[in-house]
């Protein structure tokens, strides 16, 4: 992220017009002090922005990210963002983020749920099209009747737009990502959008200590000419950019245009693993990697995870666990290699698909170890007692299989 | 003769004399610019993909000649027969998504003033009917309400021209096309009589027919955009493949269209603020020229 040699735009240890001092990213991630704040996820949400040099945000209303998007306004109109207006639908939100990425400004906005789907023609556009905006997805329910609940079944029809999807476990998690999530983003080799999922309600609407950077800190700016496509602002020299469009054929030139485009978006996710590691600390994080037993989760289920695995030790069972920070890139190698010696492995999720113990079951060997849930749905909390009675009933009864046919 | 369309000496061995002759004998930073400069200047649209004769080729070439900073202009279009011209043009241009080019153009042009607070970039967006009224025309009123300075030219061919024929809402009344296999049932939508009562300070309908009126409502709805408020233009450039006509029929289509009472005779709308923008800049005019010949 190197600030873009614009005399109007401030560089890295320069102030800018809200006095806050440009500063290297990798400072401001490890180096900058971090004072301890309590605040709701929305707060947070803020916070972040304030501290990443937005040049322009497009808010929406919808449960459960309102609150974050209305705060983001205020953040305009004490001048830390460049430009901020509200849309008129999440599918127009999000096509206004993207002629404002085209023009090479670092955008911001959120959406949940229903907004999701209504903007959901954009996502794929947007990898395509190579802007690196950045969306806070505070998911929530998409199931008719109207719900507005917490529920994460919306993360799986984001799974293949193109993006980088990182999913927040808690308020740090979602202060942290977002601003690391702009500079591996914006990374010319990367360059993609990126969403960072919180658990609607759980993370937004409750209060939590977050160590935050000072306020006086920002990131350095967007330079859209450090990126693989033109920057449509007509300051490099405009050439015809095809002499026949693609759509126009047929043929296998323009197929193979078309795949390895495809191809190409999928190779720049892998790509911004190596940013993403030092950064994140590696994609997943593991507790005891011996045990026999695995919890596998994103999201506020890490958490439950995290009280499940404790009541388990009360027991005297020992219990590991795999958070997954990122799910774009998907962690592979790191999951193969945290659950070798795992015999069986749990994958609790808000949802009611399971969506992610499908990504695992069809990436890890020996799948069979892999058991879809617990799950809860439609608003409703996963108590690590849930967790506790789901895998002691799954056990109890391959034990009596093995009674029978052992 | 331009300064900011250059070439890098690099590369001038190994680009196409197309670009070569674009940056020796364009029309980049050429403050006359318009129509009259074909035939002697390398056009920003050399070539184009559409069915031979058909006259939306023509009104981009026009409207290509005429937009006053091309250097400085960047254009928002959409999908349909336009997209196929657009990756051809020789200022950057956008293509996303079908309907969301005013959406797009609303985020671009605030983005562009955000970044170079103190220079001229135009936005225009140039797409079809489909895009304009029907699948878009949330993103479009939408923007004029908001008064985002952008001029919107929307090519109406009075159908889905590029699917292949289909109603669309800009169809008049009555005609048979695929999708209305009885004939229509509701009025051609009356957009321009909309743009007015949504916010647009300059409103234009007309053909592509007269090379000169395309230039001057052009480059007022282009300025006008820049310094009062959103425009818009409606130019038919009639589907002269799904009208049952000739290649060489589009032009005379044109004139039929827009003749008395026809309901493509040129009119315009212009805001008292966009008045008063425009006799000053007639005033400025004047006073230049009169300083010239004294």
């Amino acid at each position: 992220m190197a600030t873009q040699t614009d005399s109007r735009v401030p560089q890295i240890g320069q102030r800018n017009k809200k006095n806050q001092l440009i500063t290297d990213p990798n400072e401001l991630f490890f180096l900058s002090p971090r004072t301890p704040n309590f605040l709701t996820g929305s707060e947070v949400i803020r916070e972040a922005v304030r501290r990443s040099s937005v040049d322009f945000s497009v808010a929406y209303p919808i449960t459960p990210q309102s609150e974050a998007s209305s705060l983001v306004g205020e953040l305009y109109a004490e001048g830390y963002v460049g430009d901020y207006m509200r849309g008129e639908s999440e599918f127009a939100v999000m096509g206004e983020c993207a002629g404002a990425a085209f023009a090479g400004a670092r955008v911001f906005t959120t959406t949940a749920g229903p907004g999701t789907l209504r903007a959901f023609e954009n996502f794929p556009m947007w990898a395509g099209s190579r802007l690196p905006i950045q969306v806070v997805f505070t998911v929530r329910g998409i199931n008719s009747p109207l719900t507005i609940q917490p529920d994460t079944l919306e993360i799986a029809f984001m799974l293949e737009t193109g993006m980088l999807l990182w999913h927040a476990e808690s308020a740090q998690d979602l202060f942290d990502f977002m601003l690391k999530g702009y500079y591996v983003a914006e990374q010319p080799e990367v360059h993609l959008p990126i969403g960072v999922i919180c658990d609607g309600f759980f993370v937004t609407h409750t209060k939590d200590m977050v160590m935050m950077t000072p306020e006086d800190r920002t990131l350095p700016h967007y330079d859209p000419y450090r990126s693989p496509v033109v920057c449509m602002d007509m300051e490099v020299p405009p050439v015809r950019m095809m002499r026949d469009p693609f759509v126009m054929k047929s043929n296998y030139i323009s197929y193979m245009t078309h795949a390895s485009w495809q191809l190409e978006i999928r190779a720049a996710i892998e790509r911004s693993r190596k940013h993403t590691i030092p950064l994140l600390d590696g994609l997943i994080e593991v507790e005891n990697s011996d045990a026999e037993i695995m919890l596998i989760a994103s999201g506020t289920a890490v958490s439950q995870a995290r009280e499940a695995i404790r009541l388990f030790r009360d027991k005297g069972v020992r219990v590991g666990l795999v958070k997954i920070k990122t799910l774009r890139p998907f962690p592979t190698e790191e999951i193969r290699k945290a659950t070798e010696h795992a015999k069986h492995i749990f994958v609790p999720e808000f949802n009611v698909a399971g969506w992610l113990a499908r990504e695992i079951k069809s990436t890890i060997d020996r799948n069979h170890r892999v058991v879809a849930g617990p799950h809860v749905a439609g608003g409703m909390t996963m108590p690590p007692e849930i967790i506790v009675e789901e895998i002691e009933k799954h056990m109890a009864h391959r034990r009596n299989k093995e009674l029978v046919h052992g | 003769m331009a300064n900011r369309i250059q070439i890098n000496k690099e590369f001038v061995d190994i680009m196409p004399q197309d670009y070569l002759d674009l940056v020796e004998s364009g029309t980049f930073e050429s403050p006359n610019r318009g129509w009259k400069d074909f035939g002697t200047a390398t056009e920003l649209i050399a070539e184009h993909s559409l069915c031979a004769g058909c006259p939306e080729s023509i009104a981009f070439r026009h409207i290509m000649a005429s937009i006053p900073n091309p250097e400085d202009t960047v254009m928002v279009g959409s999908t349909g027969c336009t997209s196929l011209v657009f990756p051809m043009i020789a200022v950057h241009n956008i293509h996303s998504l079908f309907g969301n080019q005013n959406a797009i153009a609303t985020g671009l042009k605030r983005a562009l003033a955000v970044r170079f607070p103190d220079r001229i970039k135009d936005v225009i967006v140039l797409a079809g009917d489909g895009a304009t009224v029907d699948i878009g025309l949330d993103m479009t009123l939408q923007s004029w309400f908001r008064k985002e300075r952008f001029t919107t030219i929307c090519f109406d061919n009075e159908l889905y021209a590029n699917t292949g024929g289909q109603e669309s809402g800009l169809m008049q009344k009555g005609f048979l096309a695929k999708m209305a296999p009885v004939g229509k049932r509701f009025d051609k939508v009356r957009l321009p009589e909309i743009a007015r009562e949504s916010g647009c300070d300059y409103v234009a309908i007309m053909t592509a027919s007269k090379p000169s009126l395309v230039e001057k409502v052009i480059k007022q709805a282009v300025l006008i955009a820049r310094e009062v408020g959103p425009t818009y233009i409606q130019i038919y450039t009639p589907c002269i493949l799904e009208i049952g006509k000739q290649s060489m029929e589009g032009l005379q289509e044109m004139r039929t269209s827009e003749a008395p009472g026809e309901r493509f005779k040129f009119r315009e709308f212009i805001s008292p603020e966009a008045q008063s923008f425009l006799d000053g800049l007639a005033e400025k005019k004047k006073a230049e020229k009169i300083a010239a010949t004294t």
